[in-house]
């Protein structure tokens, strides 16, 4: 588990550490299969030693998308740089195998016809022949699998397959590495460990990576940067605190951990909704607009009061934190996580409120905002016609 | 919340610029390769000029000839035999599939590549053997009438269902050698998944195994139809009058080339929709096996009467389809050494035999490499058009030996003419038509099929991000192809070579069309003296042929058998 | 280590195959022999061409396959076809390779003189080289020979005695084809077709060949049939106990309806004077040596047949009228698929 010996093998670095130029560039990539479009204008700079993870739900273009920078599918439009070259544009389309650009499957890939020393001996064969042995073992090294060199895949655990994956991957020092929901086959004991070391990995080489994942959490926790894409555009690139606690879009919102909506207004700089006054907005001073707002259930505090009209619904308990979900006046819900010594029972008559500090977002249709649009009297809530005075 | 409204990176300016921009690259290659997309149009060229040179000759020369009397029945007749037969061999080859795989019994083992072998016997040479054992002349019926009084026999030897009965005996090992590797192959999972819920095994192999062996069952039998399609000697012997069999009437008979090619075109259009159905039988569902993790499909023993009750329906077919026929062909043979003079002419038999084996060798490497760059060139993308290409290939296989074997010539005239047009003196100087090279030429033509439907088959099961990953690495197209997919498509390139060597071995009226002086072949000795009637002299090179295309089908059990080893686990 | 054997295997495979091909297949284009001759026949041509090269030091090399096919190889060549002379065997393909450009005209008076008028093309394009009659064989403990119409025999065996009684050949084969093609150019159209379908009306059991038709008939499946002579020859001679006679037809009428095998020099032959040469000794000295060992009947009236076939005795033919054969052809199979006949 002692990753710092692997380190002191790394001899060389990937070539894309020259940190002024970017290590993969996007501009407007677009693709259709007929007159589909899989992916539309893709725009996206990542920084060498980046690692940015990419999730949406099926369909929305990822795969697209790495086979784009990949060099498997041709763009209709755009261009794709990598390292500071271009590999796809208008006049120039560099097949894979120019490309530097590594990739990890779901299913590994592995040649089942090769061993692993072999597997990972693959992408070297530019290299002088001297040094493939060496790089060979190094990159072995690095994914703590040197004894396994002689095996063929068949004869490899789920998690060993990976990381000899990976290290197949890494081994001609790619620019960008791409990892197509590399853990997805793993079990689920098996994969918390696998992530961290392949993350570790990644990082100790320098590598800049993206990473498709269909867990959320994954998404959050190991990228530097969060793409979040939906029917074939990136709904949001950002942070993985900017998406999780601004997120652009109410996709976004609701994709991106649990959330629910509730109508709000806006008035004098007071968020008010069902539950009452939610947060004061400064800068919102002239505003009076309806809005929706963003509820994440540990933003939401529950207390017994049995003169509330608001119930308790549904309990889950999740170890140290316990779920209620409660109904309000209205009808609509909203989901509050409890420390595992709160429970109310369901049927509890419970009060409502928000927690203090919290910054809700607010969605003007499915768009956040941040601050009262220029023409208040055009935001309105769907299904309200309330004119809002200037 | 921070000062700056949070922008989405979806670029507004998207479509405008995507259309200012243009397309990349050609519409219909993807993102294959030029080269290698260029290939499988060269390939699907090389199949079609033959064949579209007849159809242009016969369009041509529309001469406003009547359609032969009973074209209807023709057609109708073409697809009742390609309906039993494809009935038949689905039972009988799908069957003894299930059965070999599905059980043991005693003689099992030997069993499963001995039904592999009528493979071997040449239709035209069973269905004469047929004849001549059960017609009224023959033993079989002379028993009967022995036995139950003149009046007895069956019914109607010379018919449509004696021609479907021999058609299936020859034919069902495609079926055969296709369902089986389906059922070895599987992937393990769905089967334990249907036992699981309640299957029993019917159920599962109904459910579950035989939708999943569809798209090998499809191939198989689109095979069979395409052999049914351009047969012409068995349903000749069995009176059956198909479209092939009008081709050769109103050539031979009225002496009208050009309404035979017309009626070539029709047996082409029948090619066209068998293919076209088996990609409908593929549909839109993909096929890659994954490994999976379970048990599959597990062997039962049959005990008692069931157990030789199996080994029974396996040797009745086996002996119908190549046992006696070889019996009978051995007899006739020891039948003819023993009285007559020696008909094997010693100095030209070691030629004979050098012919046709340099010929079913180099013919079977040609079309098994062939059809790997059109697998391999697919691999690496490539879009509808080269796919279009590549189903073209296969084309040849359902073209009559003899249509294409005028294709040929016409084609090369055609290029002699243009040669000389250009100054080139003497042209081609006939170095293809009366060459060997335009035996091999047509022959490839004639079976790239084959080769095609099983390395495709083995393409198939590598997972796509294999290919990828290779590419990744930054190994080139034909890095890819030497390191990767070869050495992965390995099974596929072993049946593609049996499957062409034993046609070719077999194959006849090429050869007899398009041979240079003083080179033969054993099929065309077997025919010369077949054709005069010669039938018992015929049975030593007939012996000989059959002797000669059972040594690929050994390699080809060795094959089975490896996969199903390596499936057991080593 | 047991993949890479496996593909040394193949490839040393290749490259041995490679060489054989290269090295065993003999004249690659080019010619070795003075005459070559494209031939629809086979039987025993190697024995009469080496006899002809002993005589005359002109060597000859052939190959055979199918009649149609073969035409259409020598059209597809065109002048530069290596062919000298173009055999068939029937006379209907002679006049269709003629009507097609295919055959040079000859003058030869030695053919002429050899070769009786109706056998020949009147152009000199063909010549007629054996001949082979197609007639009536029968089990002599079903049939006295009375009981055939010495008029008509073919004609004859559509009289409804015969039902039940009867094998023929196919429709797809030419033996047929040519045998009705002279009946409708004897007889007209209407009474052809009356002919047919009173065979068909017989229950006529169709065979797919002639031996087979000639056991059928040893078996008592049926007591007469038609076949080519030399079948019947050629049965008796390898079964000496086959009880199968045969019966010369139309003997008081049109005579036995007879084909040929004959052959005419290629228009593009670069050597058509070997090529006449060949042709004259054909039909002269080397007539027996074409024709005995098949049992076919020499052409040149001067020539013995062979004792075998002698032994059938003379016999009156239907004058062979080539024309008709060819043009006919197409329409004696629409005829036949008229009646029902298979």
């Amino acid at each position: 588990m002692n990753m710092g010996s692997a380190l002191g093998l790394l001899t060389r670095r990937t070539a894309a550490n020259d940190q002024s130029t970017p290590a993969l560039v996007l501009e407007g990539a677009a693709k259709r299969y007929g007159t589909t479009p899989a992916v539309d204008s893709l725009d996206l700079s990542a920084a060498p030693g980046e690692l940015i993870t990419m999730i949406g739900p099926s369909g929305c273009g990822k795969s697209t998308a790495l086979r784009l920078i990949a060099g498997l599918e041709r763009p209709d439009a755009g261009s794709v740089r990598i390292a500071g070259e271009v590999v796809a544009g208008r006049t120039r389309f560099q097949p894979p195998e120019r490309r530097r650009v590594g990739l990890v499957f779901q299913d590994h890939a592995l040649f089942p016809h090769l061993t692993v020393a072999q597997n990972v001996a693959f992408g070297l064969h530019r290299s002088p022949r001297s040094g493939r042995r060496a790089r060979v073992s190094e990159v072995l090294e690095l994914v703590r699998l040197p004894h396994l060199a002689g095996r063929y895949p068949h004869e490899l655990s789920g998690g060993e397959a990976q990381r000899v994956a990976l290290a197949r991957a890494l081994a001609p020092q790619p620019a960008v590495v791409l990892l197509d929901e590399p853990f997805s086959s793993l079990d689920e004991s098996l994969r918390a460990q696998v992530r961290a070391d392949t993350v570790a990995v990644l990082r100790e080489t320098g590598t800049t990576g993206i990473l498709v994942t269909h867990d959320q959490t994954e998404a959050l926790s190991v990228g530097d940067r969060v793409i979040v894409m939906r029917n074939g555009r990136m709904e949001q690139v950002d942070t993985p605190e900017r998406v999780f606690e601004q997120p652009a879009t109410r996709f976004v919102a609701s994709f991106m951990g649990d959330a629910d909506f509730l109508p709000a207004h806006v008035h004098n700089a007071v968020l008010t909704c069902e539950i009452g006054a939610v947060s004061t907005l400064p800068g919102w001073a002239g505003a009076d607009v309806d809005v929706d707002v963003v509820l994440r259930p540990h933003e939401v505090a529950l207390a017994a009061d049995p003169a509330s009209a608001a119930r308790v619904v549904a309990v889950e308990y999740h170890g140290p934190f316990v779920l209620h979900t409660v109904r309000l006046a209205s009808g609509r819900t909203v989901r509050s996580w409890q420390p595992h010594t709160v429970r109310h029972p369901v049927g509890t008559a419970v009060a409502v409120t928000v927690a203090p500090d919290t910054e809700p977002t607010l969605l003007a249709g499915d768009t956040a905002i941040t601050s009262p649009p220029a023409t208040g009297s055009r935001v309105k809530r769907k299904g309200t016609s309330a004119a809002v005075p200037q | 919340m921070s000062e700056a409204a949070v922008t989405t990176q979806t670029g507004k300016a998207g479509p405008s610029r995507a259309g200012r921009r243009g397309r990349h690259g050609f519409p219909g290659f993807g993102a294959g390769r030029p080269l290698w997309s260029f290939m499988v149009f060269v390939a699907a060229a090389a199949v079609a000029v033959p064949v579209v040179a007849v159809a242009v000759d016969g369009v041509a020369g529309l001469s406003g000839a009547d359609l032969p009397r009973g074209l209807g029945g023709m057609l109708l007749t073409t697809l009742g035999l390609m309906l039993g037969v494809g009935t038949g061999t689905l039972v009988v080859g799908g069957g003894l599939a299930w059965l070999v795989t599905a059980y043991r019994f005693p003689l099992r083992n030997v069993l499963v590549w001995l039904l592999v072998l009528p493979l071997a016997m040449p239709a035209y040479i069973l269905g004469f053997i047929f004849l001549s054992v059960f017609d009224v002349a023959g033993p079989v019926q002379a028993v009967l009438r022995a036995v139950l009084g003149a009046e007895a026999g069956i019914a109607q030897v010379r018919s449509l269902p004696g021609a479907i009965i021999v058609m299936t005996l020859t034919l069902y090992p495609y079926v055969y050698l296709l369902a089986r590797n389906a059922l070895l192959e599987q992937a393990p999972g769905p089967y334990d998944a249907a036992r699981t819920l309640g299957a029993g095994r019917a159920r599962a192999l109904w459910t579950v195994l035989l939708p999943l062996a569809r798209p090998s069952l499809a191939a198989g039998l689109a095979l069979v139809m395409m052999e049914t399609l351009t047969d012409f000697a068995t349903v000749q012997y069995f009176n059956v009058k198909t479209v092939s069999v009008g081709v050769y009437l109103v050539w031979k008979g009225s002496f009208d080339f050009q309404l035979a090619s017309q009626l070539s075109v029709l047996v082409l259009l029948f090619a066209v929709a068998v293919l076209a159905g088996e990609r409908l039988m593929r549909g839109r569902a993909r096929f890659h096996q994954r490994g999976g993790r379970g048990q599959g499909l597990e062997t039962v023993r049959l005990r008692g009467w069931q157990g030789w009750a199996a080994t029974g329906a396996c040797l009745g077919v086996l002996g119908a389809g190549f046992l006696l026929p070889a019996l009978q062909l051995l007899w006739w043979a020891a039948g003819e050494l023993a009285t007559g003079p020696v008909p094997m002419r010693a100095e030209q038999f070691a030629d004979y035999l050098a012919n046709s084996v340099a010929l079913a060798t180099v013919v079977a490497l040609a079309c098994a490499l062939v059809a790997v760059v059109i697998g391999h060139s697919l691999r690496l993308g490539g879009g509808a058009l080269v796919r279009g290409a590549a189903q073209l290939t296969t084309f040849g296989y359902a073209v009559p030996g003899a249509v294409i074997g005028i294709g040929v010539l016409l084609a090369f005239a055609v290029l002699d003419d243009l040669l000389e047009a250009l100054g080139v003196a003497g042209g081609t100087g006939l170095l293809v038509t009366g060459s060997v090279l335009g035996i091999l030429y047509s022959y490839t033509v004639r079976f790239l099929a084959p080769a095609y439907q099983a390395v495709d088959a083995s393409f198939a099961k590598v997972p796509p991000s294999i290919t990828r990953s290779a590419l990744s690495l930054g190994a080139g197209p034909a890095r890819v192809l030497a390191r990767v997919h070869l050495p992965l498509v390995r099974p596929g390139v072993a049946v593609a070579l049996v499957l062409v060597s034993i046609d070719a071995v077999k194959e006849l009226p090429l050869v007899l069309l398009l041979r240079p002086f003083g080179f033969s072949t054993l099929s065309v000795w077997t025919y010369e003296l077949a054709r005069e009637n010669f039938w018992e002299k015929a049975a030593l090179p007939a012996l000989v042929i059959v002797s000669l295309a059972v040594v690929p089908v050994f390699f080809l059990f060795r094959q089975v058998h490896l996969t199903e080893n390596r499936r057991k686990g080593h | 280590m047991r993949r890479r054997s496996l593909l040394g295997t193949t490839g040393f495979l290749a490259v041995v195959m490679t060489a054989v091909s290269g090295c065993g297949v003999p004249g690659v284009g080019a010619e070795s022999a003075d005459l070559q001759v494209y031939t629809a026949r086979h039987y025993d041509l190697e024995a009469a061409f080496s006899e002809f090269t002993n005589q005359t030091g002109i060597t000859v090399e052939f190959i055979s396959g199918g009649d149609a096919e073969l035409l259409e190889r020598l059209k597809a060549e065109g002048e530069d076809t290596p062919a000298d002379l173009f055999m068939t065997v029937d006379a209907g393909n002679l006049w269709n390779a003629a009507r097609q450009g295919e055959l040079a005209a000859l003058e030869s008076e030695t053919l002429d003189k050899a070769v009786p008028e109706d056998l020949r093309d009147p152009e000199g394009s063909w010549y007629g080289l054996a001949m082979r009659a197609r007639t009536v064989a029968y089990s002599p403990d079903a049939v006295a020979p009375a009981e055939f119409d010495a008029k008509d025999t073919y004609a004859g065996l559509a009289d409804p005695k015969w039902e039940g009684r009867l094998c023929m050949r196919d429709a797809t084969s030419a033996y047929t084809q040519s045998l009705v093609a002279s009946l409708i150019d004897l007889h007209g159209r209407d009474r052809a077709l009356e002919i047919v379908r009173g065979w068909v009306a017989n229950d006529v059991q169709i065979m797919s060949n002639d031996v087979l038709l000639l056991e059928a008939i040893d078996a008592g499946q049926c007591d007469a049939g038609i076949s080519n002579h030399y079948y019947v020859a050629r049965e008796q001679a390898e079964k000496p106990d086959m009880n199968v006679s045969l019966h010369w037809a139309s003997q008081e009428g049109a005579g036995t309806h007879v084909n040929i095998s004959g052959a005419g020099v290629v228009e593009g032959s670069d050597n058509p004077e070997q090529a006449r040469q060949l042709l004259e000794w054909i039909a002269s000295e080397g007539q027996n040596a074409f024709v005995d060992a098949s049992y076919e009947f020499p052409v040149n009236p001067e020539a013995e047949p062979e004792p075998r076939i002698a032994e059938f005795g003379e016999f009156k033919r239907m004058p062979l009228n080539a024309e008709a054969y060819g043009d006919l052809n197409a329409e004696a199979i629409d005829l036949l698929a008229e009646a029902g006949y298979e």
